[in-house]
């Protein structure tokens, strides 16, 4: 039986623990990815740790949780010194960690999921008894999930909400939440935030949350540190901070570029429609459900949505990597259907999300990568089947340098390339010629403030010189900085558009829940 | 009245076929189901299925027992089902190159050294009557049960129930399904795997010790003609689901029967026609249950055909 199930209610009173970091180095190689951070996150507190990508947050928590091992510097845990050697360790100090990426089990059900994480799980399961266990834990739990379904068929809040339940469940009193809202709808991210400050507030637990919305961090947090390459750039208590100064704090004196102006747009003809389109995800189910829309030119619809509800599905049809099971395509009123020939006749490009998998060749050359779409005409194709390596690479070579893209040469794998290189590659091949219609899916997905700026203000461009943009989103905040046109996508279906100038966020949390 | 009885004796030659001839494909489709829920693939049982055909048919030979050559083919198949699961584990192996190598290698090896075995006469595994209640003689042979289709039966039932109700059930589905989990939890993939390998080995080296010594009861060099592979495909017709197993071994078994079922009764025309059923069988299977626009429904995630 766990100790989880153990615990009288009277013993589980004030046990959350407090937990501080003294002089935590980490080096890999010459590379220093954590110089002496010393956060302290006190008892029944929400600690939210901020940064940037790559600014050092998950191998601080890493070397918490004894992922890694620091190079130097302690861990105190209720201001004792505790050896944490790897993840068992951690958790046998009661310290447990939900990842952004899920660590359940897809195809068993949420209470072999629970079982099965025990550190000692019994040869022969009881179902009987261990369901009667798991009732009896859930009724003391804020937040409920369905037990005797596999989690593969949970959508992604009630997975996250499982995740944090198993920490529970294996009785950590210190959890750390990498991005614990990222998959879920505002309305369920107020939920399980709320629910879980009540925990701490009643001495239950103690919470240290990476997160980037500051929305969270104003409205749950008690207190914060930010990182900044590696060093500890701020840390104070939630109020006494504005949210400029953590923002500054986070990203230094890095010169951002300003956001390309809005140039309005009147009455401009409708290019790209959607009719009536339905498809099949990967398990055959319906996965788009009789969408419409329309963009103008010179206007950005942008698709705001909880992943997992037919985006993928959708920008997949859209760019020719899945066939509609129905419904038809048009550009300026003429049939369009997402080929090669098409697109290049029609002037149809895409920005995917996580281009290095979905829009480029890892293993090619970045010379090669960025001809994709003109290696085959003239000059760098002859005779309709020659290729000529020569303008190939001076083509190359100039888009490399109008787009900023750092690579040693040409030749370079793809695959080498930085993420927000990567995409400004990507940037280069799909935007350097005149777009008609710009189809983008989360672009800024785990890049750095400086290439999220970048990003956005050329979609902004493209949109200015006429171009009808479709962009997809997950981040709220991007939908709402850029789009004319507010479209919210939920179990596959878009029943929910509005101009972003009447648009509030209630109404859009709403409707990404399905009301 | 003709037409009937005749109807009659093909459907019973057919189900005393789906109870002989199953028996190999249920246990290599067993191993190869308790292989691939942790999350691997082993071509290489088709190669297992032989070895251990000959090596139960020699030590029956050699020692008087054939219950003693099953239990060695059993462990001979467990070092094959070992020595995949060792060679998978280290870094940058494709488990289905490997499982094609050890195929050829099974086979192989298995002709080498059996040579001298194709002649001699071995003493052959016992069976059950169970159709005493009957008069009639053909559902009397039909019911001539070999105790190792019980224990298929029985190995079926214990892994269907052991998937869901035990620890190491849990541990090799979750093996199978997410590694990244299993490895969160502090569980050794590499061992989970290389443990189930090798006891899909033995499920495998005894399905070959009963076609060597019970059906069709001899050593030869063309005794499996690709069950272990059909079996492989079998797992995936019954979606990783012991029980299905069982079912879709008795299907096979009885598509294998149909040729020698419709020669009884004077049907001669297309005899190799109806003989190769559980190969046509085995590619309408293939057709019927996979999809381009969908993944395989209940297929364990960490296998590398579904990934």
């Amino acid at each position: 039986m766990s100790a989880a199930l153990d615990t009288t209610t009277e013993a589980r009173a004030h046990r959350a623990v407090s937990l501080e970091t003294i002089g935590m180095t980490k080096r890999f190689g010459s590379l220093t990815a954590l110089e002496d951070v010393s956060i302290k996150v006190e008892a029944g507190t929400v600690h939210a740790l901020l940064g940037e990508n790559g600014a050092g947050k998950s191998t601080l928590v890493k070397c918490i949780m004894g992922f890694y091992q620091p190079t130097s510097g302690t861990v105190l845990v209720d201001d004792h010194e505790v050896g944490i050697r790897n993840p068992r360790d951690a958790h046998a100090h009661g310290i447990g960690m939900v990842y952004q990426h899920f660590t359940l089990v897809p195809s068993l059900t949420a209470a072999e999921n629970l079982v099965i994480s025990r550190a000692h799980p019994p040869a022969v399961i009881d179902w009987r008894k261990e369901m009667r266990g798991l009732d009896e834990f859930l009724s003391r739990m804020p937040f409920k999930v369905p037990l005797d379904v596999p989690v593969s068929s949970l959508s992604a809040g009630e997975k996250q909400k499982l995740e944090i339940l198993k920490q529970l469940y294996l009785d950590q009193h210190f959890l750390i939440l990498d991005e614990p809202t990222s998959v879920l709808t505002p309305g369920e991210a107020d939920e399980v935030l709320g629910l879980l400050r009540g925990m701490t507030r009643t001495g239950d637990l103690t919470i240290l949350m990476i997160t980037h919305k500051f929305r969270e961090v104003t409205e749950y947090t008690d207190a914060f540190t930010v990182l900044r390459r590696g060093k500890m750039a701020g840390a104070g208590k939630v109020g006494a901070v504005s949210v400029d100064e953590m923002s500054k704090m986070m990203i230094g004196d890095a010169t951002i570029r300003e956001g390309a102006a809005r140039t309005p747009m009147h009455d401009q003809p409708v290019v790209f429609e959607v009719a009536g389109l339905f498809a099949d995800g990967d398990e055959g189910l319906p996965a788009v459900e009789a969408v419409n829309l329309k963009v103008h030119a010179g206007e950005i619809v942008g698709v705001a949505g909880v992943s997992g509800n037919g985006q993928s599905e959708l920008v997949e049809v859209l760019s020719g990597q899945r066939d509609a099971s129905d419904g038809r395509l048009f550009i300026h009123n003429k049939p369009f259907v997402p080929n090669r020939d098409h697109m290049d006749r029609y002037k149809v490009f895409g920005l995917q999300e996580e281009p290095l998998r979905n829009a480029a060749v890892p293993r090619m050359t970045v010379g090669e990568n960025i001809s994709f779409r003109i290696f085959d005409k003239p000059p760098i194709t002859t005779l309709g089947w020659w290729l000529s390596p020569g303008p190939m690479r001076a083509r190359a070579r100039e888009l490399i340098a109008s787009y900023r893209v750092k690579t040693p040469s040409t030749e370079e794998l793809m695959e080498n390339l930085s993420g927000g290189n990567v995409q400004r590659a990507v940037l280069a091949r799909e935007l350097s010629s005149q777009v008609d219609v710009l189809i983008v899916a989360n672009p800024c997905f785990g890049l750095d403030f400086a290439s999220v700026a970048e990003i956005r203000a050329q979609i902004m461009e493209q949109r200015n010189r006429g171009a009808a943009v479709l962009l997809f989103s997950e981040d709220l905040d991007e939908i709402l900085e850029l789009a004319d046109t507010i479209a919210v996508m939920s179990g596959g279906r878009i029943d929910y558009v509005v101009p972003a100038a009447e648009a509030d966020r209630t109404s859009i949390g709403r409707a990404m829940a399905g009301h | 009245m003709e037409a009937d009885s005749n109807l009659t004796i093909v459907l019973l030659a057919m189900l005393a076929g789906a109870i002989r001839v199953s028996t190999p494909f249920l246990f290599v489709s067993l191993g190869e189901c308790l292989t691939e829920k942790s999350g691997r693939i082993n071509l290489g049982l088709e190669g297992t299925l032989v070895f251990g055909a000959m090596t139960a048919y020699a030590i029956s030979y050699h020692s008087g027992s054939p219950w003693l050559g099953v239990l060695v083919a059993g462990f001979a198949g467990s070092l094959f089902g070992a020595l995949h699961g060792y060679i998978c584990k280290l870094p940058r192996v494709n488990d289905i190159a490997i499982g094609i190598a050890l195929m050829l290698f099974g086979t192989g090896l298995a002709f080498f050294l059996g040579k001298a075995y194709i002649q001699p006469q071995a003493p052959r595994l016992p069976s059950i009557q169970l159709g005493g209640w009957s008069d009639n003689a053909q559902v009397q042979s039909a019911l001539q049960i070999n105790p190792l289709f019980l224990v298929g039966i029985a190995l079926a039932v214990f892994l269907w129930w052991a998937f869901r109700n035990t620890r190491w059930g849990l541990i090799v589905r979750m093996t199978g399904d997410s590694a990244p989990a299993a490895l969160a939890m502090g569980y050794s993939v590499n061992w989970v795997r290389f443990t189930a390998t090798t006891v899909g080995g033995f499920c495998a080296g005894v399905g070959g010790a009963f076609l060597s010594l019970y059906y069709p009861g001899s050593w030869s060099e063309g005794l499996s003609s690709g069950q272990g592979l059909m079996a492989v495909a079998l797992v995936i017709f019954a979606r990783w689901n012991p029980l299905a197993c069982f079912g879709a071994a008795l299907l096979f078994g009885a598509a294998g029967a149909l040729g020698p079922a419709l020669q009884s009764i004077g049907v001669t025309q297309g005899y190799y026609f109806f003989n190769a059923a559980p190969y046509v069988l085995t590619l309408l299977i293939m057709i019927a249950s996979t999809s381009p626009k969908r993944s395989l429904k209940g297929a364990p995630g960490e296998l590398s055909i579904t990934k």
